[in-house]
């Protein structure tokens, strides 16, 4: 019983994968060839990296709506930085989405004001920084570096580059969560924040470094779509921290903070990314049943997650 | 070894510490007693960081020191425990333990030794198991050993513990009172929180007195009387706590042969309650006797139909109730929760709203609220009980213990129940509001309501009820009637309940 | 399990410290209008007024939605999407006449009302969460039904109800003004308004206490989408066309941020009706002003960020969370 319910918790995200994965390959052609394994992981490496620093803010109990907007601002800033070099375009994006992160952790660390809201007014001041930065929205940067753009598309052993970053960065997350102290801090935080302080554990700092971390990884994920698309696009991106949040929770992170795994997050996207791509599969079928799909399955995964912890609830409360 | 000279502390209104000295010597256990609100959880905060105080200082073997956090003065060797559990029940056994001070490798966490030692460690406190599954899952008496093992790793000098028996069961006492022994032959300094005098006279060496925010007395533990002691934290003379020892509830009972007011029968809810019975005559009030854990607060919670039941059936005067607080309130029942603040008052709303709180429909046409009756119900209770506040819009946050307590049994009283629970009503309020609290109960009764009193208490219980029906594990195992309800009987009661059970 | 640090001494309560969160949206507005009629030409103007209203309109019905959620101590992420999916079931039924075009419009509020209210209180889930799905779904649901294809609205009375007018004033804003008077009347002066209080302030004691918890957060629930369902008609009706990809867009946001900057409490317990519609007009005040004044709204925006941070600022309460 126990190991039912923990197992469903934990890898119920990769059950599901696995098992649409073998109805794509068995039902669409399409679908089974290694290109569109290709398009379809590269694809998912910018969700993937958001992602990625969203579990973090989730698992210390937080949430970030601001990176779909600094993802986008991420994608203009790379590409208007671009014309000054590889360097630039890729250390600019990472250093405003680190700063649009740096307040959003200050403002949740140390006023404590509730998250959703902190990064719901920042969501919309990174917008306007997109839309100041690209004249109202009307100017589209071109990428100028080439060496920035073959980081996008170009690739190692017919695997493109943002998927190895992608994967580099999950591994490196993991080993953080699990093997140091601030991984360690991070479960505390998001399972008993007034445990987590007195049992010494620096809890602002904690909250203002995951923040910016994902501050850092959606400004990250938006230069590396612009080096792949070569351009620094306003309008895409908008909903993507919807996506994000998504992903999370389909892998098993408890949105309530403290229980979860990246392992179940890589699931949880790879999941939407295929759901995306099996509709495309069909053809005619408008792409909107994307958002219907995700937005079910984010019911589903919560309202399981929430029945199967109040079974496990034994203690009264 | 570890010393606090005349510190003060001010929050805005609040003089919460006044020239307050503490001194601990090594292998000293120092009891720190004191009523709600003298102070001592202040000075805490102040010994292990959490707060600065305003003037005044700590002294560390002899040097003056200064916590800015709660990190500063764990590393200077002072470790506390608290009341409640406060680890990450998320997080599993081991990191726990060792959060923060994890055993590195190469940089890592080194999770093969960090489990090992963890396993290790803890088999002297009892505790064995895979320290790899997540602490909520152990119970909470272990909970609270984790919390020491983990206070007492830090090579700590000086060991604060906050109420560290409040949810711990007797042998886990036991357990508790060998590792502070144990501390104390280390000499190892022990401040020791607690509200049960028998443990303080057992173990401590020490014993200050804190009322008001000033320090009343300190001295050697066994030359302080224990009518002494509670004199000294109640701020009154001898004479008076003996007055008021025998106040309390009237033993006087008027039960008739009549019929039931309140039928609970068979009472199952998993892991809580196996099989209850409780019946109440009206005028009676009938006492929850046992043990933390016993099934007191989950059969009180079950039959005001706030715990979901397997089984079992709740009459009111003959009638079958549903199982949701709703249609118990509609009943008659009325209920006062243990935790007041969680679950009783809405602090934000005013004295007047609380009290109409359960009766708005009542007090309502085609679902709009008439204040008029409002205002009438609100007024004759804050008089009836008494009350004080600024007024009735005054928000009940705002008011003292005592008196959010009243609120509450205004807003059950408001409802004209048949049936009233009440679960520790008079915990964590000052004495006078308790003997008020009391004695209405004892009016309540005497107008012919059912009363079901759950009391951690002994003397109160016994005082309070005609009848004690013992509870164990989530069954009746005693009841109590006629000359039997003494405190003696519900000790022996349970003593020979927790025999039965080792025979098993 | 926090009384440890939360058990701090009670703090003597600072004059403004209270009074800024209740009043300070109504001092801002004043001053902004102030400062407007004396910088800014034409401000006054009737014609300008009136633009102003019939802009800030829908936002506030679905902020007295959003106002009467948060008091809940909850939050519906979903009211754009709804607001979305009302615009883009219109059209299928405005073949049977306006009036059941919005009566089948307002049906589907209800049911996205209703699955959000049984999530929360039947389920469990946090509001945050609950919303969250149906605002993806939502919004995807709109554009399945509308084809993801903007359609021409012709029907007279739908028009006409969009942009009639009684008295100069257009029928949206009389009606924005009936749903704020009807609103406050049902938080002040109903059984289901002083319950939904005290869900908000204290939801364990207001189950325990006997009120039909879950009762009033599925209306709670099922008001704000309806309201929200309520703007989406006006939106299509005023702009004479509906865009499930368009209508609705951040509404959650705008409508949250008037909640917030009129002073009701992200901590529940309260609802200020009044003060939400002082927010909304707020907001769209200060925005109208920055462009009047040739800045660019993507300023616009992030002075908007800053003012709902700031307001949050001030309201804050000394919780976690």
């Amino acid at each position: 019983m126990k190991l039912s319910v923990e197992g469903v918790q934990k890898h119920g995200a990769l059950a599901v994968l696995a098992l649409v994965t073998l109805v794509g390959l068995l039902a669409f052609p399409g679908f089974r060839t290694v290109d569109n394994a290709g398009t379809l992981l590269v694809n998912a490496a910018p969700l993937g990296l958001i992602a990625l620093g969203m579990t973090f803010v989730i698992l210390t109990g937080g949430i970030d709506l601001s990176v779909g907007s600094v993802f986008v601002l991420g994608g203009v800033v790379a590409a208007w930085a671009s014309q000054y070099g590889f360097v630039a375009a890729l250390v600019v994006p990472l250093l405003v989405g680190a700063a649009v992160g740096l307040v959003n952790g200050v403002l949740v660390a140390r006023t404590n004001m509730a998250p959703f809201i902190v990064t719901l007014a920042t969501l919309l001041g990174a917008r306007g920084l997109m839309r100041a930065v690209s004249t109202e929205g009307s100017t589209t940067y071109l990428v100028e570096s080439q060496p920035f753009k073959t980081l996008g598309n170009g690739d190692l052993l017919g695997v493109k580059w943002p998927v190895w970053i992608a994967a580099v960065l999950f591994v490196a997350g993991s080993v953080v969560l699990n093997r140091t102290g601030f991984g360690q801090a991070v479960y505390a935080v998001g399972g008993n924040t007034d445990a987590a302080r007195l049992m010494g554990v620096p809890v602002a700092a904690t909250q203002i470094r995951v923040y910016a971390l994902s501050g850092l990884l959606a400004g990250f994920a938006g230069a590396l779509n612009a080096a792949r698309l070569g351009s620094g696009v306003t309008v895409l991106g908008i909903g993507t921290e919807l996506d994000a949040i998504a992903a999370v929770v389909i892998g098993g992170t408890l949105l309530t903070g403290g229980a979860g795994a990246l392992s179940g997050t890589i699931a949880g996207v790879l999941l939407l990314g295929v759901i995306q791509n099996l509709i495309n599969q069909v053809g005619d079928v408008p792409t909107a049943y994307q958002q219907v799909v995700s937005g079910a399955f984010l019911a589903v995964v919560v309202v399981a997650q929430t029945s199967l912890t109040r079974l496990r609830s034994v203690a009264p409360v | 070894m570890l010393e606090a000279i005349d510190v003060s502390k001010t929050f805005p209104g609040v003089r919460a510490l006044d020239s307050v000295s503490l001194s601990v010597r090594p292998g000293e256990v120092h009891a720190l007693v004191g009523e709600n609100g003298a102070g001592k959880s202040t000075l805490i905060k102040v010994l292990t960081g959490v707060y600065r105080p305003d003037a005044g200082e700590l002294r560390l073997a002899g040097e003056r020191v200064r916590f800015a956090t709660p990190q500063e003065a764990q590393r200077a060797g002072i470790s506390t425990i608290y009341q409640e559990v406060n680890l990450v029940p998320l997080m599993s056994v081991a990191r726990n333990l060792f959060l923060g001070r994890e055993p590195r490798r190469r940089g890592l966490i080194d999770t093969v030794t960090m489990n090992r030692v963890a396993a290790e460690t803890l088999r002297g406190y009892g505790i064995t198991g895979d320290v790899r599954r997540p602490l909520g899952q152990l119970a909470l008496g272990a909970q609270q050993m984790v919390a020491l093992a983990r206070a007492v790793m830090v090579d700590a000098r000086v060991v604060i513990m906050d109420e560290p028996t409040s949810s711990l069961e007797p042998r886990e006492v036991e357990t508790l009172f060998g590792v502070i022994d144990d501390l104390r032959g280390k000499g190892i300094g022990i401040v020791y929180v607690s509200h049960r005098l028998d443990e303080l006279y057992r173990i401590c060496d020490h014993v200050t007195v804190l009322r008001d925010g000033r320090r009343v007395h300190s001295g050697p533990m066994q030359e302080l009387p224990r009518l002494k002691l509670v004199a000294l934290m109640i701020g009154r003379d001898v004479e008076t706590v003996r007055s008021e020892g025998v106040t309390g509830f009237s033993e006087e009972s008027q039960v008739a042969d009549s019929t039931p007011v309140l039928k609970a029968t068979g009472l199952r809810s998993r892991h809580k309650l196996h099989g209850v019975d409780v019946a109440v005559r009206p005028g009676e009030v009938v006492g929850l006797g046992g043990l933390l854990g016993a099934g007191r607060t989950e059969t009180v919670r079950a039959i005001a139909g706030a715990l979901p039941l397997d089984e079992g059936t709740v009459e009111v005067a003959g009638r079958p109730v549903r199982g949701s607080t709703g249609a118990a309130v509609k009943a008659g029942i009325a209920a006062l929760p243990e935790d007041r603040k969680a679950e009783g008052i809405v602090p934000g709303l005013s004295v007047r709203e609380n009290i109409a709180l359960a009766v708005l429909p009542r007090m309502s046409r085609a679902g709009i609220v008439s204040e008029k009756r409002i205002d009438e119900i609100v007024t004759r209770f804050m008089e009836r009980l008494r009350i004080k506040a600024a007024g009735p819009d005054q928000p009940v946050g705002e008011l003292s213990g005592g008196n959010q307590q009243k609120v509450l049994l205004a807003r059950l009283l408001a409802t004209s129940p048949k049936v009233l629970l009440l679960d520790e009503p008079t915990r964590g309020i000052d004495v006078g509001a308790k003997a008020e609290v009391q004695s209405l109960v004892d009016e309540l009764a005497g107008q012919g309501l059912g009363v079901v009193l759950v009391s951690s208490d002994a003397e109160e219980l016994v005082e309070g009820a005609d009848r004690v029906v013992v509870l164990r594990d989530g069954t009746v195992v005693a009841e109590l009637t006629g000359d039997a309800v003494t405190a003696d009987g519900l000790l022996g009661a349970i003593a020979a309940a927790a025999e039965k059970e080792v025979e098993k | 399990m926090t009384a440890a640090t939360v058990e701090k001494p009670k703090r003597l309560t600072v004059h403004w410290g209270r009074w800024l969160p209740a009043y300070g949206v109504y001092v801002a507005l004043a001053a902004l209008v102030l400062v407007n009629a004396v910088i800014t030409d034409n401000f006054l103007a009737w014609e300008n007024l009136r633009i102003q209203l019939v802009q800030v309109a829908p936002v506030v019905i679905v902020a007295l939605g959003m106002a009467v959620v948060i008091g809940t101590e909850g939050v519906d992420l979903s009211v754009g999407a709804v607001m979305a999916l009302a615009a883009a079931v219109v059209p299928i039924y405005l073949g049977y006449g306006a009036v059941p075009a919005v009566a089948m419009a307002l049906l589907g509020g209800v049911v996205v009302g209703l699955v959000n209210g049984g999530l929360i209180a039947g389920v469990g889930l946090q509001p945050i969460v609950a919303t969250l799905a149906l605002l993806v779904a939502g919004r995807g649901i709109a554009l399945v039904i509308s084809d993801g294809k903007l359609k021409e609205i012709r029907n007279a009375d739908l028009v006409a109800f969009g942009n009639g007018e009684l008295l100069g004033l257009p029928y949206s804003v009389w009606l924005a003004g009936a749903l704020t008077v009807l609103v406050a009347l049902l938080v002040r002066k109903t059984v289901f308004g002083r319950q939904l209080v005290a869900v908000g302030g204290n939801r364990p004691a207001a189950q325990l206490a006997g009120l039909p918890v879950r009762r009033v957060l599925i209306g709670v629930y099922v008001l704000s989408a309806v309201l929200a369902s309520i703007a989406g008609v006006l939106a299509v009706a005023r702009i004479q066309s509906s865009d499930a990809s368009q209508v609705g867009q951040l509404y959650e946001l705008s409508a949250i941020t008037a909640v917030v900057v009129g002073g009701t409490p992200l901590t529940g317990g309260k609802v200020r009706v009044l003060g939400t519609v002082a927010g909304a007009l707020l907001m769209q005040l200060v925005v109208a002003t920055l462009i009047k004044h040739d800045l660019r709204s993507s300023i616009a925006e992030m002075v908007q960020a800053v003012i709902i941070v700031a307001a949050v600022y001030a309201a804050r309460e000394r919780g976690t969370r």
